[in-house]
């Protein structure tokens, strides 16, 4: 019945496969497509161009820069070695950060998309004025991370009024759990609505086919349903696991590493070093050490997430 | 064929049109005028003006001097302001362009040392020759004259005396710790039928925790640099907090006599100024720059010193000092550095400029330049005829000033809290073993 998993090569095949067929059968003549490869170039051209300059040659010259000595302008800057890393992996801040990130992100992709889920899973069983529920959920989104950051931590801040004097930027437990309800707060809505794509790309007959060889809804939900939404899962713990490690803006904006750099996350760690000329050398190399992680974990939870994915 | 060739052009000029938007968002953000490709090469032989300003509350008022000056002299002026906070990251980048600022900020010794470099010597430029004093200026190690201060300012206690004769007391009274602690305590008791405090909130969010942790923190700086009997030239590795009692004596005067209750001060969101404006504070600490907007409604505002217990104290004024310094690039043509330094020259001179300059700035000590119209300084000005000494801002020797004053915001939060001796403990480790700390962070 369900195929749990095909080679990858398979996977590849397979699309390439279909989509031939679809343009054959749509009539897409061999002319459309030479003038597609005519203009694609006009297509791909503006954004790859922009990509080089925003974001390939000021990564390369962040390589370079962590190799520096200490600099006043990018262009003034000369080669030193390896001493800006030998003093970030000495900086204990930076480790601090570090482990406040990997719980943060841990806490945070559990939460998130279980309640994502759950959200999803109850907006898709027919409920009157889902589509509403579904509007409203997702809104938190629209807003900006700064300004949730200042809204949260008065909302926090009036709260915490009520049972203790000390406010949100007074005490590190506070400041995690306020950066995790906010996260959740913001980033379960955009989760649910890839959820709820998944969920109802679930096809029919296999719901049918379950229901009638007589599955439990708990025995659909897991043996039917999560097989068959892999690739949201996927896609949803990869977005907010580099989401949570790379938080920067709700960071800043709601503790700004109160009390005493205790809830300072690695990006804030980061650009914190680049306020002062002795530091930013540090900070650069700090900032290649944090690309390779992000990179690193998001490519191996991509990896290990897709080889759960199931052929429909 | 025609029509393939219309698309084509259409095509190629939706291409352009896409690239151009795709790239208009990675530049130029910070910049707030928008000539950029007017100024330079068009007057290449008259030399242009390029002004990196790091204060955002006066780029109104340069953008309009610089459009005067374009039509009174008709070389080009292009002010750019760097977003708050971020004046140095601005620098580093806009002295990288193939246009960089002509004409920039060198406030302290710490960017003596980091921008000394791209600074011309000015030494008996027709700009220095028109200061009045030199007591603004910042030379390097070698005695180059690397920027010179174009305005000065000063911070202590402004008080509203109207406030404090309803209370039932007298300015006079006011003339130490002991006097302003008196008047204080008794304010803050009879609150509730006066219908004001004495000290407006003190907030310790990020707009506000600077009027303690940089300007009130400058008391124990300038004590322990008088006690030594030397001025800092540079950032001393470590310090005593030998004045650190002192510091406390004023701080906690401040918190705990005040419209808001200390442990809500870390969350913020009180308007000081408002406070202070609208008759709701007798005290509020800051600086020469309130002045606009506190002399409206508190024409006889007045600005009293730091008072916080120290011996002698009766003979201290206001401390004075300033980070506007003007740096002019050592690295563009001639041209520009001599169109650069007329430009300061007409704005220290010119009689309509050298106004508008002062009313936003303050004092700009140039022989030439108009007089201040502006209460605070002249209450500085009169301790120091007095026979007052001033106190200097040794606080701009904060080492890695941004990470030092986190830190102690943190440690004044718990206290706040809770005024423990184990919380002050930590304020004095942040304060003192925090400069070491810190020192040692930005050695090589």
């Amino acid at each position: 019945m369900i195929q749990a998993s095909t080679t990858a090569t398979d996977a590849a095949k397979k699309p390439a496969a279909k989509k031939r067929k679809a343009s054959f059968k749509t009539g897409h003549s061999s002319m459309t497509k030479r003038s597609m490869r005519k203009w694609a170039w006009l297509f791909i051209g503006p954004v790859f161009v922009s990509f080089i300059i925003g974001f390939l040659w000021p990564f390369g010259q962040g390589i370079y820069l962590s190799f520096c000595g200490k600099f006043s302008v990018i262009s003034d800057a000369h080669l030193k070695g390896i001493e800006n890393y030998v003093k970030a992996f000495s900086d204990e801040t930076f480790f601090h950060a570090f482990w406040f990130t990997a719980l943060f992100a841990v806490v945070s992709v559990v939460l998130i998309n279980l309640l994502a889920f759950s959200i999803a899973y109850a907006l898709t069983q027919g409920v009157k004025g889902s589509n509403l529920f579904r509007t409203i959920f997702f809104m938190p989104n629209l807003i900006g991370g700064i300004v949730l950051g200042y809204l949260w931590s008065m909302i926090f801040d009036g709260l915490l009024d009520l049972w203790t004097t000390q406010n949100l930027v007074d005490n590190a437990t506070y400041g995690f759990w306020g950066l995790i309800i906010l996260l959740l707060w913001q980033q379960a809505g955009y989760m649910m609505i890839i959820y709820i794509a998944g969920l109802q790309a679930v096809p029919d007959d296999m719901l049918e086919a379950a229901k009638i060889d007589g599955a439990t809804k708990t025995q659909t939900l897991f043996k039917v349903i999560i097989p068959n939404i892999m690739p949201s899962i996927t896609i949803c713990t990869f977005l907010t696991l580099t989401n949570s490690f790379k938080l920067y803006d709700q960071n800043l904006s709601l503790t700004g590493g109160k009390p005493a750099r205790l809830t300072e996350m690695l990006a804030l760690n980061i650009s914190n070093g680049y306020s002062n000329m002795a530091t930013r050398g540090m900070a650069q190399a700090k900032a290649v050490v944090f690309f390779i992680l992000v990179a690193t974990l998001g490519i191996l939870q991509l990896v290990s997430t897709r080889k759960k994915e199931v052929q429909q | 064929m025609k029509k393939t060739h219309l698309k084509r052009v259409a095509a190629i000029a939706i291409a352009a049109m896409m690239a151009g938007t795709a790239l208009a968002g990675c530049g130029g953000s910070n910049s707030s005028s928008g000539s950029k490709s007017e100024s330079g090469s068009a007057d290449g032989a008259k030399g242009s003006v390029y002004w990196l300003n790091f204060k955002p509350e006066i780029d109104e008022t340069l953008q309009s001097l610089a459009k005067k000056y374009k039509e009174a002299k008709g070389v080009e002026v292009k002010v750019v302001t760097a977003a708050s906070g971020t004046y140095i990251t601005t620098l580093t980048a806009e002295m990288d362009k193939s246009n960089p600022p002509t004409l920039f900020v060198i406030g302290n010794q710490q960017g003596v040392k980091d921008w000394g470099d791209f600074a011309l010597d000015l030494t008996d430029t027709a700009i220095a020759k028109e200061l009045n004093t030199d007591a603004y200026n910042l030379k390097d190690a070698d005695g180059k004259l690397v920027s010179i201060g174009y305005c000065y300012e000063c911070y202590g206690i402004i008080a509203n005396p109207t406030l404090v004769e309803k209370a039932g007391h007298k300015m006079e009274e006011i003339k130490n710790f002991a006097g302003l602690k008196t008047v204080a305590e008794d304010i803050h008791k009879k609150a509730g039928e006066l219908g004001f405090d004495a000290f407006s909130s003190s907030d310790m969010d990020d707009s506000s925790s600077w009027r303690f942790t940089g300007h009130m923190a400058n008391l124990e700086y300038f004590y322990e640099e008088k006690a030594a009997g030397k001025t800092w030239t540079e950032c001393p590795a470590t310090i005593t907090g030998e004045f650190l009692p002192n510091y406390k004596n004023l701080y906690d005067l401040c918190i705990n006599n005040s419209l808001t209750a200390p442990a809500d001060l870390s969350a913020g969101g009180h308007n000081a100024e408002e406070e202070f404006i609208n008759g709701k504070a007798a005290f509020f600490v800051n600086g020469s720059w309130e002045f606009a907007a506190v002399s409206e409604k508190v024409p006889n505002a007045v600005m009293i010193p730091y008072y916080c217990g120290v011996e002698g104290e009766e003979k201290a004024g206001l401390n004075c000092g300033t980070e506007n310094c003007w740096a002019v690039n050592s690295k563009v043509s001639k041209e520009d550095q001599q169109a650069t330094i007329d430009f300061m020259v007409w704005l220290v001179s010119d009689t309509d400029a050298s106004k508008t300059m002062v009313e936003q700035l303050g004092v700009m000590p140039y022989k030439n330049a108009a007089q201040s119209t502006n209460g605070f300084l002249n209450n500085a000005e009169a301790y120091t005829k007095d026979g007052c000494y001033v106190m200097d801002w040794a606080t701009n020797f904060q080492p890695n000033v941004d990470e030092y004053r986190k830190d102690l915001v943190s440690a004044l939060n718990a206290y706040n809290a809770d005024q423990s001796d184990a919380n002050w403990a930590k304020v004095k480790e942040a304060f003192v073993d925090g400069w070491a700390k810190q020192y040692k962070a930005i050695q090589e």
